[in-house]
């Protein structure tokens, strides 16, 4: 069983309905996204590598050329690569195999989400092709959007389109799951993973049009005169800080529930053990759809916002430690009297253990407002997001396509190569990182491209912060490469070359044909994709 | 029945949780003069402790298993036994119940330092800062304006007395900034059409700085300020001095 494969065409691909392409599309546009934004975080650390200009022009252009880096590299990073490489090519990849159906509800409108999302990269592209280019960060607070000379419609209209094509998505997926999943398999027998993008998606649903709301009163604002976030006019600052934030902290969640997912699949497989405690980390998840909408004011700690809002957030925010911790013990569980065999993904995946006690553990000072308004807009945030997206999520988005490689290309990857690109990452993240954490405490702010103001060592600290990026810029070109390489020429691949239990493996060919399955599935009561017994 | 002592058990439990944490934070938690700074330390190490702890079980207990259960022969599958209904749930609520009691002890401790940063000791010297695009200027309440110019490094900046504290009122004229004071472990932001506040003790004399902390553009790394701590006769002194060329 195989695509009817009569050899390559770009219309096919271009105009296709099935998701297993879709997710293909949406893998090579968030990769792109990802290059291009590695690239200019490349240009960030060169520039921060010492005080004073390293490789601007000079101290006056020099802040308008940083900050088109900075702005290009967290829009693409956020909006470009870790939300559509989860809830784009994973999702629309595994989800309709994961629960046996043929493929999602609504094929066409799926096709609509990945142009629109295509689209948004083309625009956001634009920036280095415009005069005016953007400069109002991934973040785009008014009053300084609406008065700098940078472009802010690019801004605007890629959070549009990817915005709707995320919203298209959600409805897409949610419905999919809800009635499309085989006769048998019950909500509580679902993957891991489809139960993440289960609750990510609702998110999505829920937040991302008060995002689109937020950015369209900027663009009126800046060019019809309207006065939503101007006081001198009647409005308010705050307005937007808040709406943005309303969308933008459940959005690491849209990013940090798939990437969970994927370990755990990941975890399972590799440990041949079931989920630890199943039920706990399904509620969990749902537990954190119920917060993540009550803590948006821990990015708004020091906004001038009502005292006592910025403590009833503190408690909140607190309390998704305990979602989160719940979680986190099924997925150290599942190592638990397990066989493990270790692959590339599985390298990843125990990465990943140590990833989240940091990533996750440093938001706890965040959380606590007093502490924040230390540490909140230094590099010692800067470092904290990074290790949970930057790093965690990156890393589960690399340990998807390498888990699943052999079922997408048919073929498997040079493991000794995928091995290397793994400690060249793992290795140079913590390189790049800790030294931020450690000058963060000490006061570096973030977004600064120059800190002479601040004592001599903290340049000691950038630059090996920079030596670090490099690392990471070879681990990801050794990564990426083996992708394309192997896709063309790796050794052909088995079915279940890692003796999975799940259905993506166990009923399909590899790769899966057109209708995913060869015969319907149904599956016999008490299965689960986790049944190794 | 059954559901009726579970109940009582659940609600003992929650009180436990939540009660305690807070009663035990706040033990001992007042002082004399209020130092937010040092508080701020204090309290930091006191999370850097707790976050070692749990990071290190949890780094601990994952390596360890990640080491002992590495399959050892090809087609060997894992043994996890099957939980009981109750150890189910047992896992699922007493982990629960332990974040919880450090999320609330933890939230209790933040609480009180972070009462200490909002309420203003009530002789504080006010000064009226004012941002904009690129530079902060202050104002003192007998009407005296200084600045700093960071190129030049010229201007007083910020100059405050020893051992009293120092309450700042600020707004933007433009965009939004943000205040920041590494050394006193404080920031807040400033923006049009609000005023803002936040406060610091100067301990001892010397000069420390404050910058931007909130994006706000070109030379956004560039707006800081030199703020001067000096003893309290001496700034009297300086005091004078500015006002008999202000005025
Ligand atoms: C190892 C690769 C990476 C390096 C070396 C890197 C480096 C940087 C640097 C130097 C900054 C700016 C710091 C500043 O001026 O304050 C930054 C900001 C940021 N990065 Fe990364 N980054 C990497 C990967 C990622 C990834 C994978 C993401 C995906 C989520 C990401 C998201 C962001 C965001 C959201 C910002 C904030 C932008 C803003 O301030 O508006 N980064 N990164
Ligand atoms: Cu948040
Ligand atoms: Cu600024």
């Amino acid at each position: 069983m195989s695509t009817a494969s009569s050899g390559f065409k770009l219309s096919e691909w271009l105009f296709t309905t099935d998701h297993k392409r879709i997710g293909v599309l949406y893998l090579i546009g968030s990769v792109a996204a990802f290059a291009v934004a590695g690239i200019m975080a490349l240009l960030i650390r060169l520039e921060q590598m010492s005080p004073g200009p390293t490789i601007v022009s000079d101290a006056y252009v020099g802040g308008d050329q940083y900050n088109v880096w900075l702005y290009f590299h967290g829009a693409a990073m956020i909006l470009g690569f870790l939300i559509p490489g989860l809830t784009g090519f994973a999702a629309n990849y595994l989800l309709p195999l994961m629960i046996g159906a043929k493929d999602v509800a609504f094929p066409r409108i799926n096709a609509l989400s990945v142009w629109l999302f295509w689209a948004g990269i083309v625009v956001a592209l634009l920036t280095f092709v415009v005069p005016d280019k953007p400069d109002v960060m991934w973040t785009g607070y008014p009053p300084y959007s609406i008065k700098t000379g940078g472009n802010l419609a690019l801004y605007v209209f890629t959070v549009h389109l990817i915005g709707f094509s995320s919203i298209l998505a959600s409805v897409n997926f949610l419905v999919t799951i809800t009635y499309m999943r085989a006769p048998g398999i019950g909500w509580f027998q679902l993957n891991m993973f489809t139960w993440s993008c289960f609750t990510a998606f609702i998110i999505q649903l829920v937040f991302v049009p008060v995002l689109a709301a937020a950015v369209t009163l900027l663009l009126l604002d800046r060019y019809l005169g309207t006065h939503f976030y101007d006081p001198a006019n009647g409005g308010d600052v705050l307005l937007y800080q808040n709406l943005f934030w309303f969308y933008s902290h459940p959005a690491v969640y849209v990013i940090f529930l798939p990437a969970m997912g994927i370990f755990y699949e990941i975890y399972a497989t590799m440990a041949k053990n079931p989920i630890f405690n199943y039920k706990a980390a399904v509620y969990g998840m749902c537990g954190i759809v119920l917060i993540s909408g009550e803590v948006w004011v821990h990015h708004l700690y020091y906004s001038g916002m009502p005292d006592w809002l910025r403590i009833g957030q503190m408690v909140t925010t607190l309390l998704i430690s305990v979602p989160v911790g719940l979680m986190t013990i099924s997925l150290f569980g599942t190592l638990y009297r397990g066989a493990i065999t270790f692959n590339t993904p599985m390298y990843y995946g125990t990465a990943a253990l140590y990833l989240l006690i940091i990533g996750g553990l440093t938001g706890i000072p965040l959380a606590i407002t007093v502490l924040s308004v230390h540490l909140g807009e230094t590099s010692f945030t800067h470092a904290h997001f990074h290790f949970i997206m930057g790093i965690f999520a990156t890393f589960s988005v690399f340990a998807a396509v390498d888990f699943w490689f052999p079922k997408i290309a048919g073929r498997m990857l040079n493991e000794k190569q995928a091995r290397l690109g793994f400690w060249f990452n793992f290795i140079g993240v913590n390189v790049t990182f800790w030294p931020l954490f450690i000058i963060g405490v000490q006061g570096m702010p973030r977004r600064y491209w120059d800190y002479s103001q601040f004592p001599p060592h903290f340049a000691d600290y950038h630059k090996v912060a920079t030596i670090g990026a490099f690392i990471v810029a070879i681990g990801m070109v050794l990564t990426i490469s083996n992708w394309i390489i192997s896709a063309i020429k790796g050794q052909r691949a088995t079915d279940n070359p890692w003796g999975s239990r799940s259905l993506e493996w166990t009923h399909t060919a590899t790769p899966p044909g057109p209708g995913n399955f060869p015969k319907d599935v149904v599956v016999e009561a008490g299965w689960t994709p986790y049944d190794y017994k | 029945m059954r559901k009726k002592s579970m109940k009582r058990v659940v609600s003992v439990m929650a009180m436990l949780g939540v009660g305690l944490p807070i009663l035990w934070a706040h033990a001992g938690a007042q002082g004399a003069v209020p130092d937010p700074a040092a508080s701020w330390n204090h309290l930091w190490h006191e999370v850097l402790v707790d976050l070692f702890v749990i990071g290190g079980v949890f780094l601990a207990a994952g390596l360890f298993w990640v080491y002992k259960y590495r399959a050892t022969r090809p087609g060997q599958i894992g043994t996890a036994p099957k939980l009981t209904a109750l150890a189910a749930i047992g896992f699922a609520v007493i982990p629960a119940f332990l974040f919880m009691a450090d999320d609330f002890y933890l939230a209790a401790k933040g609480w009180t330092v972070w009462n200490e940063y909002r309420n203003v000791p009530r002789n504080a010297l006010e000064v009226k800062v004012t941002g904009m695009m690129w530079n902060w200027t202050f104002e003192y309440d007998n009407g005296v304006v200084t600045t700093f110019d960071p190129d030049s490094k010229t201007g007083d900046g910020l100059v405050v007395p020893v051992g009293r504290a120092v309450v700042l009122r600020m707004t933007s004229t433009d965009v939004v900034h943000s205040f920041f004071l590494p050394e006193y472990r404080v920031k807040e932001d400033l923006m049009p059409g609000r005023v803002t506040y936040l406060w610091f003790q100067p301990k001892a004399a010397g000069e420390t700085l404050a910058t931007c902390a909130e994006f706000c553009g070109n030379r956004h790394s560039f707006m800081w300020t030199k703020v001067k701590a000096v003893p309290a006769a001496e700034f009297d002194t300086w005091m004078a001095g500015m006002k008999r060329q202000g005025a």
